[in-house]
């Protein structure tokens, strides 16, 4: 087993013995499902929204490179600064030169999954430069200087005790159970590092081809400041964002809103479009846009799980994952934690690391199911698993297998092997629950039920004959 | 009509009993039965750890067997759903590819069948208790077969059906991942068993014996005496 899979195991066992954080996941997952169902029952019809969003990715997807070159043509037409990003080191080196050559001081940061992919914070600080988070989730994270726990909702895992108990350490603020006074101790912080910042980073929700604009949907407006105070706004853009057509967000906004958080749409919606044009009062001196690939292209070349690439980052998939619920999203040792997280990781960061993440899954599907633009994720599962196998079967296990096959293929051999088993079934209880029993996985927490004293095929017999 | 059954392995060795009762149910309502006596296994096991080319060696010997029936009736929705949805998809151009689809095809998992395929609803049951149904996600998501076991159990004189509000979420079991990783199944058995036992229901029902050994298995440590029943065993009821 590979040290992500220890880890991952450890992490498991620890969270799964926890009652109380179950408990805070159920209750803040509640809520969540009210309103999701309430806004998708707005939708004249989710399901044809859910086939249409798959229908536009899909599209956008499978012609990447036809709407990138738009975008990014029509992004340069304006001025801005466009940058394609192999991976994850040249993307981090890229940004950080851009911050040198301006001799910047500070840098202020909005919510972005894909930074955290190629660990940008880490890679500025070490280069010497303060970034400070502006989400408040996320700034609650940094904070307590832990990756998110979901990649919407990065402090899901924490009681406002837990925050105010931070924030009086680290921000010196009064004690208090109430939201908007803890809202209130990071904003006036937040604000004066808006002020001082002469760089905003800032990911992408969306990447419209048609018109070169990428869309940034929020709710806290930290983006908006983010993106608009200082001098030089850096949007870093996984490839998969686009969409084809500005009208495409008429869709895709609200889809997001509702699958992600229960809302019917977000309270910021922007569109950015270059940097300050000639005339225009304000808006960043400098607008670099950084496409990132980070092996994205290897998905792409997968026929069978292409659409991956249809991710819109809305989280739903972990809200009903009885996976994550009961691991949380720390467990997973990932930046995209859940379903999502356990199909992609694999071609983002090797499939023999990250096998064990689709393992650990039941299959139920419900993140299937919930999927707004419809990505096969659970089957997913199952072909990562197929082809962690192809390339490297687990010796015991393929053993085990093979033993299997044959006695499977074989009637004779597989009720006379239901014969011993029932032979041996009355030593079972001497060794329950010891490392000699074989179903030790199974019994330590369960009870297991007994072979029947005759088989269906026995009684089938007994009846004909009868 | 004549059914040919397929009786998962797991179901011929530890729950013999729900097999017997699909026979009861299929005659009583006038059909014939047959049981090929060299059928064993799926397959799942492998297909879900990966092993596909093992998967297939075993799908195919089963493949065989039913080559000339008519139409099968499986008892369980999880093997079921590894015949209909995962079968076309393991012979995908494989030169058995129209027999896996053809098998796939007239396959069907018992409730869907009896509801779908006879339009039967009314089985002339009778069970008194208060029960609630648990739905296996291969039924419930694989062939989308929330509806029929819920239908069936309706009309069963005497049994008063509550929803538990965790109906549709997994028991943990999923095959090998119970064991692989046992915390996390006990885990997800446990939120379940807690859903189970908020509706005071003295029976949990399913169409799926896998699910229910997880069930079971949970709520003996839990030292409950909820009791886990097939729909078959309480639709042979009279």
């Amino acid at each position: 087993m590979n040290v992500y899979a220890k880890e991952f195991n450890e992490s498991a066992r620890r969270y799964t013995a926890d009652l109380r954080h179950r408990e805070l996941i159920q209750k803040a997952l509640a809520g969540y499902y009210a309103k999701r169902d309430e806004f998708k029952n707005r939708f004249q019809s989710w399901p044809g929204a859910r086939d249409l969003a798959a229908e536009i990715k899909w599209e956008a997807i499978n012609h990447l490179d036809r709407y990138l070159d738009e975008f990014v043509s029509k992004l340069e037409a304006r001025g801005t600064k466009v940058f394609w990003a192999p991976g994850a080191q040249e993307a981090r080196d890229y940004i950080v030169g851009v911050a040198r050559q301006h001799q910047v001081r500070a840098i202020i940061k909005s919510k972005s999954m894909t930074a955290e992919e190629i660990h940008l914070n880490d890679a500025l600080e070490k280069a010497g430069f303060e970034v400070v988070e502006s989400d408040l989730g996320e700034y609650i994270v940094q904070l307590r200087e832990e990756p998110p726990y979901h990649l919407v909702f990065p402090a899901m895992h924490l009681t406002r005790q837990q925050i105010s108990d931070l924030f009086h350490d680290k921000l010196g603020s009064e004690p208090t159970n109430n939201p908007e006074d803890l809202t209130m101790a990071a904003r006036r912080v937040l604000r004066r590092k808006y002020c001082k910042a002469d760089m905003g980073i800032s990911g992408a929700n969306f990447a419209i081809a048609e018109t070169g604009m990428i869309s940034i949907t929020e709710n806290e407006g930290n983006a908006r400041l983010t993106t608009s105070l200082p001098k030089i706004h850096v949007a870093l853009v996984g490839i998969e964002k686009v969409l084809p057509r500005l009208s495409d967000l008429a869709l895709f906004l609200p889809m997001l809103a509702t699958a992600g958080a229960g809302q019917s749409i977000t309270c910021y919606n922007t569109l950015y479009g270059g940097p300050r044009q000639p005339g225009e009062p304000d808006g960043p001196e400098e607008f670099h846009v950084v496409l990132l690939d980070n092996r994205r292209t290897e998905i792409l070349a997968d026929a069978e799980q292409r659409d991956a690439l249809h991710c819109i980052r809305c989280g739903a998939c972990l809200n009903v994952c009885p996976i994550f619920k009961n691991i949380g999203g720390h467990s997973y040792g990932t930046t995209y934690q859940g379903p999502i997280g356990s199909v992609i990781t694999p071609h983002l960061r090797g499939l023999q690391d990250w096998k064990h993440l689709s393992q650990a899954s039941s299959l139920c599907g419900a993140c299937t199911e919930t999927c707004p633009v419809k990505i096969n994720l659970h089957h997913h599962l199952l072909h990562n698993r197929r082809n962690a196998v192809r390339a490297q079967p687990a010796r015991l296990e393929k053993l085990i297998q093979s033993a299997f096959v044959l006695m499977m293929r074989r009637p004779k051999l597989y009720q006379f092997a239901a014969r011993m088993g029932r032979l041996a079934q009355p030593l079972q209880p001497l060794v329950r629950g010891t490392i000699l029993d074989p179903l030790r996985a199974w019994t330590k927490t369960r009870s297991f039920p007994p072979l029947a004293q005759k088989s269906f095929r026995e009684l089938w017999r007994e009846r004909k004959a009868s | 009509m004549q059914i040919s059954l397929f009786i998962p392995c797991f179901v011929d060795q530890f729950y013999p009993q729900v097999g017997m009762s699909i026979v009861q149910v299929l005659e009583r309502l006038g059909h014939t039965v047959d049981y090929p006596e060299t059928q064993t296994c799926c397959g799942q096991p492998p297909f879900n750890a990966g092993y596909w080319d093992e998967a297939r060696a075993v799908a195919e010997r089963q493949m065989t067997v039913f080559r000339d029936a008519k139409t099968v009736v499986i008892a369980s929705g999880s093997c079921g759903a590894m015949v209909k949805v995962f079968y076309p998809e393991l012979f995908h151009h494989h030169p058995r590819e129209a027999e896996a689809r053809a098998l796939a095809a007239k396959t069907f998992e018992f409730s869907d069948f009896l509801v779908n395929k006879l339009g039967v609803l009314e089985v002339g049951a009778r069970f008194p208790g208060r029960a609630t149904f648990h739905d296996g996600c291969h039924g419930l998501r694989e062939s989308g077969s929330k509806k029929p076991p819920r239908q069936l159990l309706q009309r069963v004189q005497g049994l008063e059906l509550v929803e538990m509000s965790e109906a549709e979420t997994c028991c943990g079991f999923g095959g090998t991942f119970a064991v692989k990783f046992p915390m996390i199944s006990t885990a997800m058995g446990e939120v379940k068993c807690a859903s189970i036992a908020d509706t005071g229901a003295d029976y949990v029902i399913s169409n799926d014996s896998s699910c229910l050994m997880q069930i079971r298995g949970v709520l003996d440590r839990q030292g409950k005496s909820i009791k886990t029943l097939h729909l078959a065993e309480v639709l042979a009821q009279t």
